[in-house]
């Protein structure tokens, strides 16, 4: 059976490695981007000069060939489900038995004027990364439009070449339709803490440009004031990259439609990562789920799937991580931007303003919901297994010290953490297990 | 691509140092011109008055330079620019310090008295600079060792402070540090030259406490032996505490702590390679090929550290020096010459800027060997990765100095658990996203955290029965 795969992203990549495990199937991979598969999330560090392109790879170059999975650099234009081929932008066609769609995401403009002169730019892939090399080489000052995740990494990014840099957010402080007040709060101060110009609650309303097409500045929406500026870096959101799906039989809405099999409409037609979209959200989460290990996931299911051990994707408790600037951040569980009803909040933050420990619960049955840590490190598979368990916020506090996963020596906070939850509620919760090793086993093991 | 693959020789994003940073870097050149000048000079020329403005300088350049450079920088991981740098990714500059070093260790190891030593009279150029020192501290001229000494612990202390200054967010980092340039100020350096001072009517025995056979591979030699035996109250202190090390002391803390009890924290190659030999640590080699190299190299030079030092204790029983075509005294004088100094020495320092930080340790230390084998087959120490938070950046695997493609444990939620890791911790510090972290645990449960087919994050995939 001939597998075509299209992306070779983690998703596309992972289904390939696990379809290769488990079978002995032709397996193509097509992608118009880099010929290796590379990690997507570390292109701010080849930028900053952490690392090459060659480090940001993780399988060495001989490694494809030896698991004959077979690597073909082109741009697919169409897919053609009822002749079951796909077309490249080199003319080519190329035949498949079943057909992976595992293409990604883009990045979002909101058709602003002047969102097309040169020195506007995204950041999701190799193209806009050599992009922005040229973009930043004389560049003066630079202005990022949308505060997320990839908006601080593109702002840290410039600011390691000496770049000023002044963020245009929406909201009333730093990520803050994600994260709850608190850390957003913190984080905001952390990023002016650095050197960048944070202006909150306003809108992009233009982009200026020269009469040779070149930005010069932009407009702000809602007070008409103008900032100079050689550089925009839009990074406000991204949505799946399915253009080329769209003249085909597959359904799609935002994304390519599939159901909890990943399958899409048609037949041995597949779909996984940034670019699906369930029809049918999985309870408790987005139908786009837009982050790295969903698309490892995605990709393990459908490479059960196709080898004929078919199962649903059934992701677990939800967790994250990211970083900002120097915070390192975790989430596990649910932690909402606004408490839902019937749930409460433990917000412990260290006075010098780099940590902070977050917790949700429902003080009716002392459910335990969710944590964001930042600054502090937690051990994900205690979190796993205590949101399954549907542990209470109190056995999570006692045992806290056990889930620490920062490096041996570094100053620990549970006591704290505890006695303001002491505090805050009256009860009398202490700090039961210990951080070593065993103590974390015994929780595993049962 | 070319702006990213920095591999030229020029350097498409100077890193932008400010006046105070060139005038720290300026004060560093002017420190080691004197020591070069002292080389190169006539040898009539005295310049023990020059000793301490060189030291001097070398240590201010290093500190002013530390200071300015992260005066202004919040906490961090700090590797701006290390791809883009001339020093550190092999550009000129690259090049030239590795030359240097080179040549340095080639003229202490092999032509000692361009140095300026002379073992029967007078020294001259640089050894002679370092005579007053040497006289104040054990009452005999200086040898190109004490030379060779005190530069070397100026570079950890300084090179020290910079690291810790670095990582000072990092607790482990900062501890381990200080534990290194302690070792190497108290135990390498002024403890032996002081009980030398002592003992200076005793024949020449090793004082250094923590460097033990085979890192010191003439412990077992006749003389060495002979000159413990007749050494004295501390003769005898030497023989027996260098045996307990080998066979007591280092397997019970490799036991507990993995071998970086000894490489990144106590030992004095590594104490190097940590501090001076920081900004080159992700030069080594991630590649699996370099894996296979290491393992046949290292284990080559423990097998015939072993062998040498069995003949070499065959000769000192019997007194027979010669077994079949095999003469011992050669053997250990090439082990001396090729391993010893040539490999330690010239190539494991030298090509700091080349080949990384740690080549020694990576493919030539047998004491790294031994300690490997023991960390992989019965030690508590590993390096666990946390559940699904990997995201395959490769910071880990880059940072890694002992060339240990980390990330392809971590991305697959298995632990670390490799004979040549050093415990350094850097990628650990490094990760950006929480995966890795150094612990010790019970031998046999999990200690690898067995190759899921599914990291954790979704329920596991039932299998087709
Ligand atoms: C700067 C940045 C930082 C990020 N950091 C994080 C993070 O820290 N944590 C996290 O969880 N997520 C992060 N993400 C998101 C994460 O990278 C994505 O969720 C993930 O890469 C999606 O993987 P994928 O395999 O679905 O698609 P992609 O990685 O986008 O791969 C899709 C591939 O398909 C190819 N392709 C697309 N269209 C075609 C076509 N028509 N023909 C041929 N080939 C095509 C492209 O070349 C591309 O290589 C980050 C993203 C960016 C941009
Ligand atoms: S540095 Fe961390 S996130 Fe990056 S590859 Fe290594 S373990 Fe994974
Ligand atoms: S694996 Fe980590 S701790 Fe071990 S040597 Fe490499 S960087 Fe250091």
């Amino acid at each position: 059976m001939k597998i075509l795969i299209i992306g070779n992203g983690i998703a596309g990549i992972t289904a390939a490695r696990h379809i290769r495990k488990n079978s002995d199937h032709e397996i193509i991979v097509i992608s118009g981007e880099t010929d290796h598969f590379y990690s997507r999330t570390a292109l701010m560090y080849i930028f900053m000069g952490h690392m090459r392109f060659e480090e940001t790879k993780p399988y060495e170059d001989w490694f494809w060939m030896k698991n004959r999975i077979q690597l073909y650099r082109a741009w697919v234009e169409t897919v053609d489900t009822d002749q079951k081929h796909v077309i490249l932008d080199n003319g080519k066609s190329m035949s498949y038995d079943k057909l992976i769609i595992a293409t990604g995401s883009s990045s979002n403009y909101f058709g602003w004027p002047g969102q097309d002169l040169k020195g506007v730019q995204g950041l999701y892939n190799m193209m806009d990364l050599e992009e922005l090399e040229k973009n930043a080489q004389h560049c003066k000052h630079a202005v990022i439009v949308g505060g997320g995740l990839i908006g601080i990494e593109l702002g840290e990014m410039l600011h390691s070449r000496h770049i000023p840099v002044t963020f245009l957010i929406r909201e009333d402080s730093y990520w803050n339709n994600v994260l709850p007040p608190g850390e957003s709060a913190m984080v905001s101060k952390h990023i002016r803490e650095h050197g960048f110009n944070l202006i909150t609650s306003k809108n992009l309303g233009e982009i200026i440009g020269d009469e040779r097409g070149c930005v010069t500045g932009i407009k702000i929406k809602e007070t008409g004031e103008e900032i100079e500026c050689d550089l925009v870096g839009i990074t406000a959101g991204v949505h799946p990259n399915i253009e080329f799906i769209k003249s085909s039989k597959i359904d799609t809405n935002r994304g390519v439609l599939v159901n909890h099999y990943l399958e899409t409409n048609i037949p041995d037609v597949y779909a996984i990562g940034d670019c699906a979209e369930f029809k049918e959200p999985i309870a408790g989460r987005r139908p786009i789920e837009q982050v790295w290990y969903t698309g490892r996931m995605q990709g393990e299911v459908l490479a059960q799937n196709i080898v004929g051990n078919r199962q649903p994707y059934r992701p677990g408790p939800w967790f994250n991580s990211a970083k900002f600037l120097d915070i390192e951040y975790q989430t596990y569980g649910m932690v909402m931007p606004k408490l839902k009803e019937g749930e409460e909040s433990l917000y412990w933050e260290h006075p010098d303003g780099k940590m902070c420990v977050h917790i949700v619960y429902q003080p009716a049955d002392k459910k335990f919901i969710g944590i964001n840590t930042f600054g502090i490190r937690m051990r994900h598979h205690l979190f796993d297994q205590w949101l399954r368990e549907e542990q209470s916020v109190e056995y999570v506090l006692r045992n806290l010290r056990a889930a620490n996963f920062d490096p041996e020596f570094c100053k620990m906070y549970e006591r704290e953490i505890i006695q303001q939850y002491n505090q805050q509620t009256g009860s009398s919760v202490y700090l039961q297990s210990k951080r070593s090793f065993s103590s974390v086993l015994s929780f595993l093991k049962k | 691509m070319q702006t990213n693959n920095s591999l030229s020789l020029a350097n498409p994003h100077p890193p932008q140092l400010n006046w105070a940073q060139k005038l720290s870097l300026a004060l560093g050149a002017l420190g080691g011109l004197i020591l070069l000048v002292a080389i190169a000079a006539p040898s009539d020329l005295n310049m023990q008055s020059w000793l301490w403005p060189s030291l001097g300088l070398l240590t201010a350049s290093g500190l002013l330079y530390t200071y300015f450079t992260y005066k202004d920088k919040p906490a961090g991981i700090k590797n701006d620019g290390n791809f883009f740098s001339s020093l550190s990714h092999r550009g000129v500059v690259g090049w030239v310090l590795g030359i240097i070093i080179t040549g340095f260790y080639v003229l202490l190891y092999y032509f000692e008295s361009y140095l300026g030593f002379n073992e029967n009279g007078a020294n001259t150029g640089l050894v002679q600079m370092f005579d007053p020192l040497s006289m104040f501290l054990k009452g005999k001229a200086a040898s190109q060792w004490f030379v060779y000494g005190v530069l070397y612990t100026v570079a950890i202390l300084v090179m020290g402070v910079k690291f810790i200054v670095k990582y000072r967010h990092n607790k482990y980092q900062v501890l381990r540090t200080i534990s290194v340039m302690f070792f190497q100020l108290a135990f390498a350096f002024l403890i032996p030259e002081i009980l030398e001072g002592l003992n200076s009517d005793k024949a020449y025995f090793a004082k250094d406490m923590k460097n033990m056979w085979p890192l010191n591979y003439y412990f077992f030699e006749d003389w060495h032996l002979d000159n413990m035996l007749s050494g004295g109250g501390l003769g005898m202190f030497m023989l027996v505490l260098g045996i307990a090390m080998i066979f007591i002391i280092s397997p019970i803390l490799t036991y507990f702590y993995g071998k970086r009890w000894y490489c990144s924290w106590v030992c004095g190659c590594g104490g190097l390679a940590e501090t001076a030999g920081d900004p080159f640590r992700h030069l080594s080699s991630k590649k699996l090929i370099a894996w296979k190299i290491e393992r046949w190299m290292i284990y080559a030079v423990l097998a015939i550290i072993i062998f040498v030092t069995g003949m070499v204790l065959y000769t000192y029983f019997t007194g027979q020096a010669q077994i079949l075509f095999l003469n011992t005294y050669t053997l250990r004088s090439a082990y001396g010459f090729w391993i010893g100094a040539a490999f330690s020495g010239v190539i494991g320092v030298g090509f700091y800027p080349i080949l990384g930080s740690r080549v020694w340790c990576r493919f030539g230390c047998p004491m790294a060997a031994i300690l490997g084998l023991q960390q992989r087959f019965f030690s508590r120490f590993r390096i666990t990765t946390n559940g699904g938070q990997c995201i395959s950046c490769g910071n880990c695997s880059t940072y890694c100095e002992m060339g240990i493609d980390v990330r392809w444990y971590a991305q697959r939620g298995q632990n670390i658990v490799r004979a040549s890791c050093v415990g350094c911790g850097i990628c650990s510090a490094v990760c950006p996203r929480g995966v890795l972290r150094l612990e010790n645990g019970p031998v046999n449960e999990d200690r690898f955290g067995e190759p899921k087919p599914i990291i954790i994050g979704r329920d596991e995939v039932g299998i087709l029965s």
